[in-house]
């Protein structure tokens, strides 16, 4: 657990940390993120003490850090940067052991956690124990930086940025390959970025700082839900414009595109075009495209002849709801109903889509997270 | 070639003298310069002015350098020895400073966030990656002194300065000749065999590119 009790940090006149209070509870993975400046950089280094606060106090796991040595607490906390600063006089294998090596494991120990730590990040060993930095990619650097924070398996890990110089599909890699350790390893991570994507990717709890304050400690969905100030907003962006879940209608969460058929079709016909657009449900409309009920494969087969109009069997049974309608009653309406699904009606009685539990799911993750593809 | 024979112990000699004088002024020099080097990398702001300071040094010509030595130490090896070991300061001094100033800030604020106290960090990380440029200073330095050092007969140190003043005075061009062509040879030679070190105390990892 870090604890900051009324942290300050001033550089002359500038107060960069103002009255700093934060609780990081054990195996949480805490993101802190905000505007540059906002100091969240200046809080990471106040914990591992490569900056010394002017007033208030850190603990971590209850005791003050000051009252430790500031090398042999370095040694319990990992440290990631987004500069990477991987030793380009050692191996990947001397850079992984570097701390073990300080607190004098043995050469068989170290090389043990090298193969170890290489296995979680899919490195073979035998292929890059003995590469030097220069000869790896970018994303495979800042993974052997992940992994010499992790060496002396410390319990905390700190990260200022790590993935920021990279490009979009190695971030992903690395943000998923990090969360992954975190379960495994059950480590505290605090973790800063200023990207709202990796924020919510990666985060149990986000801190938001601006002007050296901490404007909103929040889970990811509650920040989503309830952004405290605008600045946050803004950060949000695009995927908290249509958040306004009360707002949202019956029709926003359907899928338009259904399969209706005549109620004077035939019943063969209809097996046959249920079989080629692979559904077992259709919707029976009449001339005038007006919704008149459903029929479903199994009374086809209960009650269909052959040469039988379709319109002889459908099925008044089903969960209707108006497109105008709440999203929120039309999820009641799609829990109580058997058949998993209900129909969206235009007010003119016409069919204007479907809502299945497939469409409720996605309609829900893009208003938490914008536009999927 | 007769000249060679009759002298043949008097220009082994001579060479020999030479080069202990320039070995133990380089060594000398390294002695100061590193050291001072490593402090001015702490002090970046003093750097500036030491680092003038000692560049001033360098631009006073080697004979009034040398003639205020001989006044200080008298005639013999001290004086040639101070006066080379000044010369051998700036070039070292100026490439451990740069060599270490110019290591990647990443590479220390990593060493020191997880958990390398001061000394390991110069140790394991500075040092290492700043001897290539340091032993680049040595190497200028060294090529200096071996032609500053042919000044040293003048105070009665010997060396190859010996033959060049004892053939000015005699006009005897072939001492002037063997000694300015000896002093060429060793300091192409050594800056050979320098650069060859240079070259084997580059990390591995350095030299690795793709
Ligand atoms: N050594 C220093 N001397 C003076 N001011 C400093 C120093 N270090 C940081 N600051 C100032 O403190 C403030 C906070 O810096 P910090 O590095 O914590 O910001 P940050 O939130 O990490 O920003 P970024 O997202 O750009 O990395 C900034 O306004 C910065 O200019
Ligand atoms: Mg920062």
């Amino acid at each position: 657990m870090i604890q900051f009790e009324n942290v300050c940090k001033r550089y002359g006149k500038a107060t960069v940390i103002d009255d700093l209070s934060l609780t990081v509870e054990e195996g949480q993975f805490v993101v802190l993120i905000g505007p540059s400046g906002c100091g969240k950089t200046t809080t990471l280094k106040m914990i591992n003490r490569l900056i010394e606060p002017d007033k208030g106090r850190i603990f971590v796991n209850g005791s003050d850090i000051t009252r430790v040595n500031a090398v042999a607490l370095r040694r319990t906390i990992g440290y990631v940067i987004q500069q990477i600063g991987l030793f380009p006089n050692m191996t990947v294998g001397q850079n992984i052991s570097v701390v073990p090596k300080l607190l004098r494991y043995t050469n068989a120990q170290c090389d043990e956690i090298t193969r170890s730590l290489l296995q979680l990040v899919d490195m073979d060993y035998d292929v890059y124990a003995h590469k030097y930095p220069s000869e790896l990619s970018g994303g495979q650097q800042q993974r052997i930086g992940v992994l010499r924070a992790l060496a002396a398996s410390p319990p905390i890990v700190l990260m200022d940025e790590p993935f920021g110089a990279l490009d979009p599909i190695t971030r992903e890699a690395l943000q998923e390959e990090i969360k992954k350790i975190q379960r495994k390893l059950k480590k505290t991570i605090i973790f800063v970025t200023h990207d709202m994507d990796e924020a919510l990717r990666l985060a149990d709890t986000i801190v938001f700082m601006n002007g050296g304050r901490v404007v909103q400690i929040a889970s990811p969905e509650e920040m989503l839900r309830n952004p405290k100030e605008d600045i946050i907003k803004n950060f949000m962006g695009k995927r908290i414009s249509k958040v306004d879940y009360n707002s949202l209608l019956a029709a926003d969460i359907m899928r338009a595109s259904v399969l209706k058929v005549h109620k004077t079709k035939l019943t063969l016909e209809c097996v046959d075009l249920m079989n080629r657009r692979q559904v077992n449900t259709l919707l029976v409309v009449d001339d005038d495209e007006r919704f008149l009920g459903i029929v479903t494969i199994d009374d086809i087969k209960k009650h269909g002849r052959a040469g039988k109009e379709i319109g002889d069997l459908v099925s008044t049974e089903t969960s209707v709801i108006g497109a105008g309608d709440s999203a929120k009653e039309a999820f009641e309406r799609l829990v109580d109903s058997r058949s998993g699904y209900v129909v969206v009606k235009h007010p003119n009685d016409t069919v204007a889509g479907l809502i299945t539990k497939t469409s409720m799911v996605k309609a829900m993750a893009e208003a938490m997270w914008g536009e999927q593809e | 070639m007769t000249f060679m024979a009759k002298n043949s112990g008097l220009i082994i000699n001579e060479t020999l003298n030479h080069m202990r004088l320039v070995g133990i002024s380089t060594l000398f020099g390294l002695m100061i310069s590193v050291p001072l080097g490593i402090l001015l990398s702490r002090r970046r702001r003093a750097a500036k002015y030491v680092l003038a300071l000692v560049g001033t040094v360098q631009t006073i010509p080697g004979l009034v350098l040398l003639g205020f030595a001989m006044i200080v130490f008298g005639i013999g090896s001290k004086p040639a020895i101070v006066v080379l070991t000044l010369y051998a300061i700036l070039p070292a001094l100026r490439n451990t400073y740069t060599g270490i100033t110019e290591v990647d800030p990443g590479c220390i604020e990593s060493a020191k966030g997880i958990g390398m106290s001061n000394i390991q960090t110069l140790l394991k990380v500075e040092l290492p990656l700043a001897l290539p440029s340091i032993v680049g200073g040595l190497r200028m330095s060294v090529i200096y002194i071996i032609s500053w050092a042919t000044l040293a007969g003048l105070v009665g140190a010997g060396g190859l300065g010996d033959l060049i003043w004892t053939g000015l005075a005699t006009y005897e061009n072939n001492f002037i000749l063997t000694g300015a062509i000896l002093a060429a040879v060793m300091a192409l030679a050594s800056g050979a065999l320098i650069g060859l070190l240079q070259n084997i105390m580059t990390p591995r990892g350095l030299k690795v590119r793709r």
